[in-house]
């Protein structure tokens, strides 16, 4: 008997929604702490150290996602890790996450005048706090809606997941539309849940960029 | 933990990545094409006088962005011979890639045109100008000159986008590493090679894109 399309079938999508969510907020976070440090490394006073991270950026950047999730998830193996898709998954998006993210505020850093950072250390505050207290706050800010952007882009990135076989939302629905033989509802249905989860933050973005303007 | 790396059945199918490349080109371009025009289309739509014209436009672009390249691929792919259009992986990639890189070239062109003061289309007219040609050469040109880089960018994660319609048997580049893959089970060398290649087609694109912005959108020399 082939299953039809109805609302006991539209949960079993937004279960998968659920994992989507989580892989998002997992790569999000740990990809935000290491592009923390890309960014700073790439706007430290070392050239060696500048060069280093404008490499792994522009390795991240000029490479498909879908080719480093394969080549995290065959890779690890061969440093002696056992992996399964999740870790594997997880370690490729925050890599992928940190590079743009990195770039993205590595850009904000520079925003910041000058004469913020020199104010600080005329003041004889010292790197750690100089940036901590003085210059990412104000790079924040700046950065906040081209951040908020790419969350959309890594929640949409999420989706190839379902290439190396997580049953996140688009899995999900490639599951489902297996079952059903309906695959213009499923994935109607699959693009509408990721269309409400972005949305929001697409919005969100575009207000704050709007604001950050208006006050200049 | 011991493992000898072989990288001779890689480059021994190198034919077969240099189609797989070759098609990457093919379609990207096309789409590149294809969905900057289409985007000028929606721009156009987005300055109308008719509400319900520019909500159309606005739905679109914001339902392609905020959905993943890959579940577009799939509904055109899977879905639409449910309607009756069975399509080609081949045209179901192109078609997918020009749909999504017109919602977001109409995004970054609607940027530009916002830049065009209204004093330039204004004399424009006064110097008697039609309007074709007073959007051809007063607004979109400039416009697009405007936010060229934007686009260029937009237009080099589109070809990297263009891995996913391996999943729906285009064959391009990702897909034949795919197929590598299950022959040779060198997974861990093919994707090094394969991300080389796609690092390689980036850094071609970019400088491509370039020159063809220089002789497309540059100022005329005097």
């Amino acid at each position: 008997m082939i299953r039809e399309f109805g609302f006991a079938e539209f949960l079993f999508l937004l279960e998968g929604a659920r994992w989507t969510v989580v892989l998002s907020l997992l790569a999000f976070t740990l990809g935000g702490a290491l592009g923390l440090a890309v960014a700073l490394g790439r706007t430290s006073n070392w050239t060696v150290l500048r060069g280093i991270m404008a490499v792994y950026i522009q390795i991240f950047q000029g490479t498909p996602l879908l080719v480093q999730l394969f080549f995290v998830y065959f890779g690890l193996p061969l440093l002696g890790f056992k992996v399964d898709v999740w870790v594997a998954l997880t370690v490729g998006l925050s890599l992928h996450a940190s590079a743009f993210l990195g770039e993205i505020w590595r850009g904000s850093i520079q925003a910041v005048p000058d004469g913020q950072g020199e104010a600080a250390r005329a003041l004889g505050i010292g790197y750690v706090h100089r940036m901590i207290d003085v210059v990412l706050p104000q790079a924040f800010r700046i950065g906040l809606p081209a951040t908020i952007g790419f969350l959309v882009n890594l929640i949409k990135g999420t989706a190839l997941a379902a290439l190396l076989g997580l049953t996140e939302l688009t899995r999900s629905g490639q599951l489902m539309a297996n079952i059903t033989f309906q695959p213009l509802q499923v994935y109607g249905a699959v693009g509408l849940i990721y269309f409400f989860i972005c949305l929001p933050l697409t919005y969100f973005s575009t207000r704050v960029e709007r604001r950050l303007n208006a006050a200049r | 933990m011991h493992y000898t790396f072989d990288f001779a059945p890689v480059f021994a199918a190198w034919p077969m990545l240099l189609s797989g490349a070759i098609m990457t080109l093919k379609i990207s371009a096309i789409s590149m094409v294809l969905g900057l025009m289409l985007g000028v289309v929606f721009v156009l739509m987005r300055m109308s006088k008719l509400p319900p014209v520019r909500m159309i436009a606005v739905g679109y672009t914001e339902l392609i962005r905020n959905t993943p390249f890959l579940v577009q691929v799939f509904f055109i792919y899977f879905g639409m011979p449910s309607l009756g259009i069975r399509l080609g992986g081949e045209e179901a990639a192109i078609l997918a890639m020009t749909l999504n890189c017109a919602a977001y070239a109409a995004e970054i062109v609607r940027g530009g045109v916002q830049s065009i003061r209204p004093g330039q289309i204004e004399a424009g007219r006064a110097l008697g100008m039609h309007t074709i040609d007073i959007y051809r050469f007063i607004v979109f040109r400039p416009a697009i000159r405007a936010v060229y880089p934007a686009l260029c960018s937009q237009f080099i994660l589109m070809m990297l986008n263009s891995s996913l319609v391996a999943s729906v048997s285009a064959e391009e580049l990702t897909y034949m590493a795919q197929t590598l893959d299950a022959q040779t089970f060198r997974s861990f060398e093919i994707y090094l090679v394969l991300g080389a290649i796609y690092l390689l087609l980036s850094q071609f694109f970019s400088v491509a894109l370039q020159i063809v912005g220089r002789t497309y959108f540059s100022y005329p020399a005097k």
